[in-house]
């Protein structure tokens, strides 16, 4: 639909350049459950570029998360195709999927997914290991990223004695051990408060200066407000795909925009 | 602003300058200060209806500054004021036009519409986040005005993601 070619794409006379990091076309998923199938996501097209923060919002129900699914490779689509930094992902099985997404896309989920039976520290330093860092290595990336994200002296913990906001956190460094290219988050602050959802929010921020590209799943509005980018998804499609002001005073919009939203009236 | 100010007159009598800086102390940066000018000619007008009294005061050197005071028949006006609800914020009327009236003129397509609002509240809330990470932590007034502010715009938000399902 709409600006499903980022602007990176532009110009005819560009010399050969680094292809999109990520890009999708004519993806369909249905799913197949009790009742009538479920048309989650029909026709999308999408270019995400590297560096960039892209928000998807949309009313649940809306295949919002299958979509991040498909991207991720945890679903199949029932057509279209995906390309990943160039290469056509059509033909990846499971297995060549899991090891893309072991180097190259980190997910994080509503629901933290992290593994029960292991510590704060093996469940960051597993995936680092499982992609070929040596243990020393491993425990380096672990104990730098738990310090950043404020989780010194968590190390021996198990998940289940952490605050939601904190397993979230945990499995934020997991997702980023390996130093993904690509950021993939499914309502990350779903099961949070308000202060969870802050710092989470302020996390991908920080990353996202530093040049971590990500897709965020939300259907909240501030988080989504963080983004560069947000689209709109409706029914299983692109309703809007708009790129937000950039950061700074920016220009002036027509009416009194926050003044007004923020001024007590009489 | 005629009651915000009768109300701070409770705390005890003080000059519009004064009233000006201890509103901006109260509700922090992110509020978009009323300027003195305002202020003044409120101050005039709660006067004339005998909420208030003024008296100058002489300064040496500077012009005299007035200081006000509030009367009997303004404290009972800041109680009555406390004492009401307060009205509901009121739906986006003018959005909520344009809306209603777009397919009836051929001149406007709803959804085009929708998506042209959702922006303009997207870079409104992203204004508002910046506002708050800048606006002093400790400020939890200012904070919560901020907050408020933002809590309005998501159900904002949310109402035209219900336009759009039902429209689209």
């Amino acid at each position: 639909m709409s600006r499903s070619q980022a602007p990176a794409d532009q110009g005819p006379a560009a010399p050969a350049k680094a292809p999109p990091l990520l890009r999708a076309e004519g993806l369909v998923k249905t799913h197949h459950g009790e009742g009538a199938p479920a048309r989650a996501v029909r026709g999308v097209d999408l270019t995400v570029s590297r560096g960039e923060f892209v928000a998807v919002t949309g009313p649940s129900g809306a295949g919002k998360s299958t979509l991040l699914h498909l991207l991720g490779g945890l679903q199949k689509p029932d057509a279209g195709s995906i390309w990943f930094d160039g290469t056509r992902l059509d033909s990846y099985g499971e297995s060549q999927w899991a090891v893309l997404r072991r180097r190259r896309i980190g997910i994080v989920f509503q629901f933290f997914n992290l593994v029960s039976n292991l510590t704060v520290a093996d469940n960051v330093e597993l995936p680092a290991l499982l992609a070929g860092s040596s243990p020393k290595g491993a425990r380096a990336d672990r104990a730098e990223l738990l310090a950043e994200l404020g989780l010194e002296g968590k190390e021996r913990s198990m998940p289940g004695e952490l605050s939601g906001g904190e397993q979230q956190r945990v499995a934020l460094a997991r997702a980023l051990v390996n130093h993904p290219d690509l950021l993939l988050a499914d309502e990350p602050a779903g099961s949070l408060d308000s202060r969870g959802t802050r710092e989470v929010l302020r996390l991908l921020s920080r990353f996202h200066g530093r040049g971590q590209t990500i897709v965020l799943v939300t259907h909240d509005a501030r988080m989504a407000s963080a983004a560069d980018r947000v689209i709109s998804f409706f029914d299983g499609r692109i309703a809007d795909d708009a790129a937000l002001d950039a950061d700074g005073p920016g220009p002036r919009r027509r009416g009194k925009g926050v003044a007004g939203v923020l001024e007590l009236k009489d | 602003m005629r009651l915000p100010l009768l109300a701070l007159l409770a705390a005890g009598p003080a000059h519009g300058y004064e009233l000006k800086g201890a509103l901006e102390k109260l509700l922090g940066a992110a509020y978009p200060q009323p300027n003195v000018g305002q202020i003044y000619v409120t101050l005039g007008r709660l006067e004339k209806s005998g909420l208030i009294q003024g008296e100058d005061v002489a300064q040496s050197a500077r012009p005299n500054k007035r200081i006000y005071r509030l009367t009997d028949a303004g404290r009972e006006a800041v109680r009555a004021w406390f004492e009401e609800p307060t009205d509901e914020p009121r739906v986006r009327d003018e959005f909520f036009m344009k809306l209603a009236i777009a397919p009836q003129t051929g001149l406007a397509d709803q959804i085009t519409l929708i998506n042209k609002q959702r922006r303009q509240y997207l870079n409104t809330m992203r204004e508002l986040s910046r506002l708050a990470a800048a606006e002093d932590r400790d400020n939890r007034v200012a904070q919560l005005l901020i907050e408020g502010a933002m809590l309005h715009l998501q159900a904002d938000l949310d109402w035209l993601e219900r336009c759009q399902e039902e429209l689209e």
